[in-house]
């Protein structure tokens, strides 16, 4: 039995239902996915990844309860992750992840692979997939392969990508980054391309808004970015 | 034609006592999402206007749950002279008001003696769409050269709204090209560079829409006439990065 089903059933028998769902959305499955209210990037450029969000919160798509909500959770020292789906499900699981992934680092004696942190939350994902409703995209930077991007579905399939988009208001600009992504970008045009990208989704999706969190992860460091809702780019008819 | 499509409707309607109602609008509702076997132009329009003109285009494909219909449909239905309309919804309720409207608008044309407004096509289409929005599934884009207001694209979206823009998508595979229409369409573009965008729009879109596939069809309506063209699938330009 491995520590995250242990450390289940102890919180089970301590009464604790943390894999439980609070609410249940209901689902109209005729739209693309369950993921609701957001929008979620990740993006590979020569040298690092650029992961990122809008910062919006709602209830129901006509009450935003939080404006500034900070979506990207550090879940090691140069691995993040960003939710979408059920907020409450999305702390829960990324609060497991992080105390299993420092655990792992500690016995390890070394930093977490990328791969290990997506790992460790498909396998929370997979396991509970009745119970939870949040997908992830983790991305980051380690010395083994450099940088890498991964996206953790919400049934709890991994798939390695060089660049993925998630959330509700991804919808819109599939077009766009198809059109625009290529491969061993610098770091300002993946900044550019990634802001862009944003400011369309969250001018189309009326459940993404706010400002937009980006963090460029390199072998540097990280580097937290916001742009406020008034300095994203701006597009024909605005 | 539209007398007999009104009378019907208008049957359906008298007849309603309040138990009949649920269960119309429990078939309206089965009919619009969950029968799989109603033919569907589950689509990718797109309508741009430039200076002189506008350029259509569409898709190709119509399905029936998972089956194709129809690979090679033309989306694209001329309504007068200079006059096109897109589909995009249930194939059956879009033919039926395009033809409607058609025998209407060229009854009007006759009677004016001169050729119809686009405007006036537009209006034609909103009403129809929206006296009957419980029983019709219907997307359309109405777009048009006319002597007064030159290259227009009108949109009237399920439910019968009426909107004039310079450049409109619709269909279920316009979701995924918003973003790229968005940050690529500039005003005053010249005939060529409208081409070039609504076939890479289309592109886009067709790859990622199930729903949405085969050849892309274009057509340039102008003071000079209609130009029609095709795009086969292997001349698409392709975007794959991953």
């Amino acid at each position: 039995m491995n520590e995250a089903t242990q450390y289940n059933l102890k919180l089970e028998r301590l009464g604790y239902h943390q894999f439980r769902t609070m609410e249940r959305h209901p689902t109209n499955y005729l739209c693309k996915g369950v993921s609701t209210g957001t929008t979620i990037l990740a993006v590979k450029f020569n040298g690092g990844v650029i992961i990122g969000s809008d910062s919006r919160a709602s209830v129901g798509g006509s009450y935003v309860s939080s404006k500034v909500i900070n979506k990207l959770i550090q879940i090691h020292d140069k691995i993040f992750c960003c939710i979408a789906g059920s907020l409450a499900d999305a702390q829960a699981v990324t609060k497991m992840a992080k105390f299993q992934l420092s655990f792992h680092s500690i016995q390890m004696d070394s930093p977490p692979l990328v791969k290990a942190a997506a790992s460790v939350l498909k396998e929370l994902c997979y396991s509970n997939r009745e119970d939870l409703e949040a997908g992830f995209i983790t991305a980051g930077w380690d010395k083994k392969r450099g940088p890498q991007v991964y996206t953790v579905s919400m049934g709890g399939m991994l798939l390695s990508q060089p660049f993925t988009i998630g959330g509700s208001g991804s919808t819109y600009i599939y077009g766009y980054v198809d059109a625009k992504y290529k491969p061993d970008m610098s770091r300002e045009e993946c900044l550019q391309f990634a802001t862009n990208a944003l400011a369309l989704a969250i001018g189309r999706d009326n459940v993404s808004g706010g400002v937009a969190h980006l963090v460029v992860i390199t072998e540097g460091g990280v580097e937290h970015v916001v742009v406020p809702g008034e300095k994203l780019p701006k597009f024909h008819d605005e | 034609m539209c007398c007999l499509v009104t009378a019907r409707v208008r049957r359906l309607r008298c007849s309603c006592s309040s138990s009949i109602r649920d269960a119309a609008h429990v078939a309206h509702g089965v009919r619009n999402g969950n029968d799989s076997l109603t033919p569907l132009a589950q689509t990718t329009i797109m309508a741009v206007e430039f200076d002189g003109g506008v350029v259509i285009g569409a898709d190709s494909r119509t399905t029936t749950g998972a089956y194709i219909a129809n690979r090679v449909t033309d989306k694209l239905t001329p309504i007068h002279e200079r006059i096109f309309c897109c589909r995009s919804g249930s194939a059956a309720d879009t033919q039926a008001i395009s033809d409607a409207v058609t025998y209407q608008l060229g009854f009007h044309s006759i009677e004016l003696d001169e050729p119809p407004l686009v405007q006036t096509a537009a209006n034609l289409f909103r009403e129809m769409c929206y006296r009957y929005r419980e029983e019709l599934m219907a997307g359309i884009i109405v777009a048009g050269w006319d002597k007064r207001r030159g290259g227009q694209v009108y949109t009237v979206p399920v439910g019968g709204m009426l909107t004039r823009q310079p450049v409109s998508v619709g269909g279920s595979g316009s979701s995924y090209i918003y973003g790229y229409v968005d940050s690529n369409y500039r005003a005053h573009m010249s005939k060529e560079e409208c081409l070039q965008f609504t076939a890479q729009a289309l592109s886009l879109a067709m790859e990622r829409d199930g729903s949405s596939g085969g050849v892309v069809r274009l057509a340039v309506i102008s003071e000079h006439g209609v130009e029609r063209r095709v795009v086969a699938g292997n001349q698409l330009p392709s975007f794959s990065a991953i």
